[in-house]
């Protein structure tokens, strides 16, 4: 059959092409943007990288400034944040597949986790605000800051914390219970050691996300320039995308650049904790294909 | 006649409207192995899963009537199930041992139960793995992982799991339909073997194996015990059309 | 043989054992509760604060205001300056991301082989894990230049910058779930399509998309509701000017941004200033909750249209 060479096949098939191609565009345009920016930030960036950026104190003059304190900031919101947003969100993932019954409140409960997802970060940042640095008292301080961060992550460990836990076969839960164990002897014993993994990657992903938010952290740290090391949960502090937004936001061109700088450090430490979630679900699924 | 450890009297099973098992009245004697035959939905697998309380887990399921382990109700309303799933322990269709190594799985079950010396447990362990037959097989391989096994090792890897907490009871719920021929023979051996200590209900849709293995056979249809007897007379003598025509094949 | 140990334990339930299974499963309830709290929480904290500042100001001067200068006397507590910054630059970002998000979910569902989709997903998901504040220096250093270039009334702090580089920002929402939706739509409808004698970009365009439709629409809504919500692109690159205009090359400043400006400024707790943030952050969720409302019954009416499937 040959094709038709009406005027509208030809036309049909020149539809076609022009869609086709501007949907190609339309995926061009995403990748090209991507790499716009990637390389923009890192030509203005690179000529400030340098070990003195990574342990100095941040400084009026653009050529002393450095990240130290903000680095230190982040490295404890992402480690603090970890470890409490870690035994909630497993906590609920194993209380919502393994133990709550199919009712309303449950389906209420997993809608929620929904919702919660979609609040701007910056109201988390008013409900650390006025929940845990005024009315708790605790300050505008690190532990403020981790327990917001935490409230922020906590739909996204709850649901990785859920999928692993769907992947652990149903006949592994049975064989326990025929040895006589009880529900939270199966829970401890057999589901969580096999999700584990997951379970990891999810809450690595977390801390991840915790480290590039700038917006609830502003809100409750309040601090711009921050010039010591902090060395407990009850102090001030500051982190990376604070600086970056500190340094963005003045006017000197040499700021611009040291901005840049920082944004390489911040997406560099992003992509080693990928990375490291990647690494970790790998090995998980190794084990697993035996 | 030797005593009976199971003993069920009107017990019957609901899923929801669906009546799997009607109304049956059993005892499955101790030291022996009594196979439960019939066709497929016939609620055989449903009844066994009664004696261990595993129905329990399904949430449509409900179970009326009494089942009694050496002359205690099971479903007394203060019998914790957990300690009756000690005392009858279950081999499952497809063998799910843990993603764990070979001696973990062994000890999964005592440890449950508190053993933690080390001595103890790796008795435990050796003697379980004798009595299923495993122990030459795996002995230089205790802390390889067990899904690396082939298929009927890990089958037998169950079984010793199960025999690891001390069961009065083994349940067998068709333990060899995902095994080659030669695995299957292996298993059959070894269910001889364990009758002598342990009281054996196996449920099975081969006929053949029912005959060669068991000493009593019951036949299941549609959720109701059609008959129930010693294994020669039934497969040789049945007094019941029903089961002459399962036997001899004409339905099922 | 079980030994006459085993066989002499009772089948009774032990008192110790009941009870620390019921402590671990009221535990494990309460942190699941805890995500319905969190919400509750957030409206409550927001809400409170937000009260004492409408105990000083009119709930009618707030919301039909329009100037907004509560840090300059004379002060003045209309809310429609920083909403209009908002909405501006939450239309700009959805007329960028929507035709290219559509354009990509297209492409990579219905034309993709799967050599250039394992490429091209992975660079999509990377779009999406980039900070916003990455974002916002794009805005400031790189778009704001180029846009001067070609319109020279573009001031330093604009509104399109911004709303551009958010767009890119929501690109992979829009691309993921809109994608999602079209691979959901059988095999069966699109290969009735084909044996009809429709081309490629038909079924793409006539069967697939309408039939996908309501999650389309809901990826466009969510991410109307993620752009509303975005704090750094516009605290970075939009202005800190609140102005009512129409004209997207001058500055405005959005509402995530003047509670960005507040919490820096170091108001003390308890005053009036202190209090705009609240009910400035009362709006926004409002506003997001009904974005999200509107997506939630869309979902709902109209994927039951298609459930005949």
């Amino acid at each position: 059959m040959k094709a038709r060479d009406t005027g509208r096949e030809t036309r049909r098939r020149l539809t076609g092409t022009v869609l086709l191609s501007l949907f190609v565009l339309s995926t061009g345009i995403a990748i090209i943007a991507l790499a716009v920016l990637i390389m923009d930030t890192a030509s203005d960036g690179a000529p400030w990288l340098s070990w003195h950026l990574l342990t100095s104190f941040p400084s009026r003059d653009p050529k002393q400034a450095g990240l130290r304190s903000a680095l230190l900031g982040s490295i404890w919101i992402a480690a603090l944040t970890g470890a409490i947003c870690f035994p909630l969100g497993v906590g609920s993932a194993i209380y919502l597949h393994e133990y709550a019954p199919k009712n309303r409140l449950t389906s209420f409960i997993n809608l929620n986790i929904f919702n919660l997802s979609g609040v701007p970060s910056i109201l988390y940042g008013l409900l650390g605000l006025g929940l845990f640095v005024d009315l708790l008292a605790l300050g505008r301080s690190i532990i403020a800051g981790a327990l917001t961060m935490a409230l922020l992550v906590l739909p996204m460990v709850i649901v990785a914390s859920r999928e692993a836990l769907v992947t652990v076969p149903e006949g592994r839960r049975f064989g326990a219970y025929a040895l006589g164990a009880s529900q939270w002897q199966v829970v401890r014993r057999v589901v969580l050691p096999e999700a584990l993994p997951g379970i990891l990657t999810g809450t690595v992903l977390a801390m991840s996300r915790a480290i590039g938010e700038a917006a609830p952290m502003i809100a409750i740290s309040a601090l711009l320039y921050v010039t010591f090391d902090p060395t407990s949960p009850l102090d001030r502090f500051t982190v990376l995308p604070i600086q970056i937004f500190n340094w963005v936001s003045r006017p000197q061109a040499a700021f611009a650049g040291l901005a840049a700088a920082g944004i390489i450090v911040l997406l560099v430490l992003l992509l080693a904790m990928n990375a490291a979630a990647i690494i970790i679900r790998d090995r998980y699924q190794k084990r697993v294909r035996e | 006649m030797s005593s009976l450890t199971i003993e069920t009297k009107a017990l019957s099973v609901w899923f929801g409207r669906n009546h799997a098992v009607r109304n049956i009245s059993l005892g499955i004697p101790a030291n022996r192995i009594t196979a439960i035959i019939g066709p497929s939905g016939c609620g055989k697998s449903t009844l066994l899963r009664c004696f261990n309380r595993m129905n329990d887990l399904i949430p449509t399921a409900r179970v009326e009537g009494v089942v009694l382990l050496n002359g205690e109700n099971i479903y007394e309303s203060d019998v914790d199930p957990t300690e009756v799933r000690r005392r009858v322990g279950m081999v499952f269709q497809k063998p799910n041992p843990f993603p764990k190594s070979v001696y973990e799985n062994a000890a999964f079950g005592p440890r449950l139960n508190g053993i933690g010396s080390e001595s103890e447990l790796n008795s435990i362990v050796r003697r379980s793995l004798e009595a299923a037959a495993l122990w030459d097989e795996v002995k230089d391989r205790l802390d390889d992982s067990a899904i690396g096994l082939s298929g009927g090792q890990q089958q037998r890897l169950c079984i010793a799991r199960a025999l690891a907490v001390d069961p009065e009871v083994i349940l067998m719920d068709e333990p060899c339909s995902a095994l080659d021929p030669q695995a299957t023979a292996k298993i059959e051996q070894l269910m001889t073997e364990l009758a002598r200590s342990y009281t054996v209900v196996v449920v099975t849709h081969n006929m053949q194996q029912a005959a060669r293995v068991s000493n009593y056979t019951a036949f299941m249809y549609l959720g109701e015990m059609v008959e129930f007897g010693l294994t020669d007379e039934i497969f040789e003598n049945p007094k019941n059309e029903l089961t002459e025509n399962y036997i001899t094949g004409r339905f099922g | 043989m079980a030994s006459p140990e085993s066989r002499a334990r009772s089948l009774r339930k032990h008192h110790k054992e009941r009870l620390s299974e019921r402590t671990i499963r009221q535990a494990l309830f309460l942190s699941a509760i805890l995500s319905i709290v969190v919400l509750i929480a957030i409206f409550v904290t927001i809400a409170y604060q937000a009260i004492e500042f409408f105990k000083q100001v009119s709930i009618v001067e707030f919301l039909t205001g329009t100037r907004w200068t509560p840090l300059f006397q004379p002060q003045h507590f209309g809310v429609l300056p920083l909403v209009a910054g908002t909405l501006w630059v939450s239309a700009i970002a959805l007329s960028t991301a929507v035709p290219i998000g559509l354009g990509a979910a297209v492409f990579l569902s219905q034309y993709a082989p799967s050599r250039v989709r394992r490429v091209v997903k992975p660079i999509l998901e990377i779009l999406a894990g980039i900070p916003t504040v990455v974002y916002g220096y794009f805005a400031l250093t790189f778009v704001t230049p180029l846009l001067m270039r070609f319109f020279p009334t573009v001031t330093v702090f604009n509104a399109l910058s911004a709303g551009l580089v958010m767009g890119i920002m929501i690109v992979p929402m829009v691309s993921s779930l809109s994608e999602d939706a079209m691979i959901a739509v059988p095999d069966l409808l699109r290969e009735g399509a084909y044996a009809l004698g429709a081309k490629r970009h038909e079924v793409a365009t006539r069967v697939v998309v309408p039939t996908a439709l309501s999650g389309i629409v809901a990826s466009i809504i969510l991410s109307m509701s993620r752009a509303v919500g975005e704090t750094m692109i516009v605290s970075i690159a939009m202005g800190s000017t609140p102005r009512l205009t129409l004209n997207p090359l001058e500055g405005m400043q959005a509402m995530t941004a003047y509670i960005t400006q507040i919490s820096l400024g170091e108001i003390p707790f308890g005053t009036l200033e202190y209090s705009t943030i609240f009910a400035v952050g009362i709006t926004l969720f409002a506003i997001v909750f009904l974005v999200n409302l509107v997506a939630y019954w869309f979902t709902r009416r109209y994927s039951e249209l298609y459930s005949g499937l």
